[in-house]
């Protein structure tokens, strides 16, 4: 058996299935995770391959030993991938369920569009985090760069550090929390009172993101929809 | 002879300049202080097919018989890369409308009539409706900038996916559908609250540029296990370059479409305004294409302003693999029709120019979500108008195509095709009737 698909062929719940990306093209290893019903697996030699386990479909754990390029963890439905290393554009973009974890920093676009499950960055967050968001949960435990949540729909972003230049621009549901300091926000975009429904899920999404009491939810600024852009009327001209 | 007060007074003069649809819209531009929004595509008069002529068999062409000597229609589309290419047995598809711009019937009715003459019809922002899916035998799914309703559970239910990059009415626009329009089944497709004005963005939230294409190109071909074909759709802007670079990132089919081509909603200076002739848009592409040693194996479909069987038929001699429809699809299912008079006169309309596709008042149940509108829509009835309207296309094609000795529609070619005007035959690239005069090119020599 070759030592890159060692365990490939044992029985479908598998442990610890090593596919080294050295070896195997990427069509073979997303094939594999994409197949797979059940089991755990270690992809070795990513060296920042795009596209990397997209559109995986059932409750696998995958962990990624290395950076990744774009859109790794795309689309994801049930699995639990952790990226140790930095990832490209879209990482997880358009997550529907499932986990993502990037132990590293997270280019732009990171969760874009996300519909559920939960993304975790550990390190900072580039440009556009959690565009167009229609339900992912995101949890940033640095900071995040520029129209972070622009158009974003329904879900969460948390972010332990600061936010760039026009947060929330043209926001809808989204519910954005932040620590740190906000550069300037996007149009529409307000602060909000946090009341304790918003304490609860606040604490809910630090909890699951492996975020301990050290971190005091009272920290934190709400920020959300203004709506007063949700229909289109001439008097907001110099918003459009 | 005594002059009169006739002679007196100089009569009344219009402006061509300021024409009385100019002054109309001044006035409502000064009424309201809101730019005109409507539907349909561009209405101005365009260089178009109508200044093109097919010069027929004579004794260096021989025809074919018409009803007995085979002209074949079919085209395959994604054998580039795909594993599962489609095959459509007639060159026409239908072109990406949403649920949600549209009925539910109407998008089935578009999904009976395609199916019942084997071709495509493709899905729009918002997602798939089971409808849809289930009316349609061969369903291309729209991957858009805003990806409302977007699933991958959908995209694997598709036969093709379509990357929209932008469309003729308004290329380097996005869309906004108004909240009249979000029902609550839309609102919920595309996870926002109902009744709310719901606006499409103009940009992919995850990719921008031919770089980054190509690598979502492949993110898409490693989610559906390099399967279905993938194509991009582009508005006539800088069609040779916009072919290239689709073809660079890996597309299967290009989709040109012309400012001919229909909206839901769109400002009407946008569509009156941006981008190009779709007559002007072929030639361009389909020279990139050759060039890379790309024509016929990354297929090119074009749209905007398709009307009947010798527009099919010009588009597939400048070198389009196939055409698509979406305005006159709807007129087929009924939009416009004159049944509906009395009712497109109290919205202030006439048959024929009702355009205000994005207030959902339509009368015949085609661009609504209002409930009792959408039922006057018999999506079994419409889908079997669209059936026959696009069999009436396809015979015409092969009418002129066995006339021009083809027997297959793709052999149709530019030396098939001569100009009624020097603007027509310099965008086509084919002479200016009765002489050998390609504008810009020389002679056709």
């Amino acid at each position: 058996m070759s030592p890159a698909m060692d365990g490939m062929r044992s029985a479908p719940a598998t442990r610890n299935t090593r596919l080294d990306l050295a070896e195997l093209t990427l069509r073979q290893v997303n094939e594999t995770l994409q197949k797979a019903e059940a089991g755990d697996f270690v992809i070795t030699h990513p060296r920042g391959a795009h596209a990397l386990g997209a559109g995986l479909m059932s409750p696998i754990g995958v962990s990624i030993e290395g950076h990744v390029g774009y859109y790794c963890g795309g689309m994801n439905q049930h699995a639990n991938i952790v990226i140790n290393g930095n990832a490209g554009t879209g990482v997880a973009e358009n997550m529907m369920s499932g986990r993502v974890h990037v132990k590293g920093d997270a280019s732009q676009s990171a969760g874009a569009t996300g519909c559920g499950g939960l993304l975790v960055i550990d390190g900072n967050a580039s440009a556009r985090l959690g565009i167009s968001l229609r339900g992912l949960d995101i949890v940033v435990k640095g900071s995040i760069g520029h129209m972070a949540a622009f158009m974003a729909q329904a879900g969460n972003i948390v972010v332990l550090g600061d936010a760039g230049d026009a947060l929330g621009d043209s926001i809808y549901e989204a519910r954005l929390f932040v620590r740190g300091k906000v550069a300037s926000l996007g149009t529409d975009c307000i602060a909000k009172e946090m009341r304790e429904e918003h304490r609860v899920l606040l604490r809910g999404l630090l909890d699951a993101a492996g975020i301990g009491p050290e971190v005091d939810v009272a920290e934190f600024t709400r920020y959300g929809s203004a709506r007063t852009l949700y229909h289109f009327h001439i008097d907001n001209l110099g918003s459009y | 002879m005594a002059d009169d007060d006739r002679w007196i007074h100089t009569p009344p003069r219009e402006s061509a300049t300021f024409d009385r649809a100019t002054i109309a819209e001044i006035h409502r531009a000064a009424a309201t202080g809101i730019y005109d929004i409507r539907g349909f595509g561009a209405k101005r008069k365009l260089p178009h097919f109508d200044d093109l002529l097919f010069l027929g068999a004579s004794i260096s062409r021989y025809p074919l018989e018409g009803y007995r000597e085979k002209c074949g229609t079919n085209v395959i589309l994604g054998t580039r890369f795909a594993k599962t290419p489609i095959e459509l047995k007639i060159p026409i598809t239908i072109a990406g409308m949403s649920f949600g711009s549209l009925s539910a019937p109407a998008k089935e009715a578009l999904g009976r009539g395609a199916s019942a003459v084997g071709t495509s019809t493709t899905t729009g922002d918002g997602g798939m409706t089971p409808e849809e899916r289930a009316a349609s035998s061969l369903l291309v799914y729209q991957y858009l900038p805003s990806r409302y309703g977007m699933e991958p559970d959908q995209i694997r239910k598709a036969d093709a996916i379509e990357i929209v990059v932008g469309q003729g009415a308004k290329p380097g626009g996005g869309g906004m559908l108004l909240g009249q329009k979000i029902s609550d089944r839309v609102a919920k497709m595309r996870t926002l609250p109902p009744g709310i004005d719901q606006r499409s963005a103009c940009r992919h939230p995850d990719w921008t540029g031919p770089d980054d294409l190509e690598i979502k190109i492949l993110e898409l071909r490693e989610i559906t296990g390099w399967e279905k074909p993938i194509y991009v759709k582009v508005g006539a802007a800088r069609p040779y370059y916009d072919t290239a670079l689709a073809v660079k990132a890996g597309a299967d089919v290009v989709v040109l479409d012309g400012m001919q081509g229909g909206t839901a909603a769109t400002q009407d200076i946008f569509i009156e305004h941006c981008g190009l002739p779709t007559l002007a848009a072929i030639r361009p592409a389909v020279k990139a294409l050759t060039e890379l040693d790309m024509h016929r194996k990354v297929q090119l479909i074009v749209s905007g302003g398709i009307r009947n069987g010798a527009d099919v038929a010009k588009a597939l001699a400048l070198g389009a693999d196939a055409v698509s429809i979406g305005t006159a699809a709807l007129i087929a299912l009924g939009d416009n029709h004159p049944r509906w008079e009395d009712e497109y006169r109290k919205l202030g309309t006439t048959a024929g120019s009702y355009d205000d596709w994005h207030e959902g008042r339509d009368p015949a149940g085609i661009t609504t979500q209002d409930p009792e509108l959408t039922k006057r829509l018999d999506p079994i009835a419409a889908g079997k108008r669209l059936a026959n309207y696009l069999s009436v296309l396809t015979l015409e094609c092969q009418t002129i195509a066995r006339a021009n000795g083809k027997s297959h529609v793709h052999n149709l070619e530019p030396e098939d095709l001569v100009a009624l005007t020097i603007e027509a035959a310099a965008m086509a690239g084919v002479p200016l009737a009765g002489t050998d005069w390609i504008p810009g090119r020389g002679s056709r020599d």
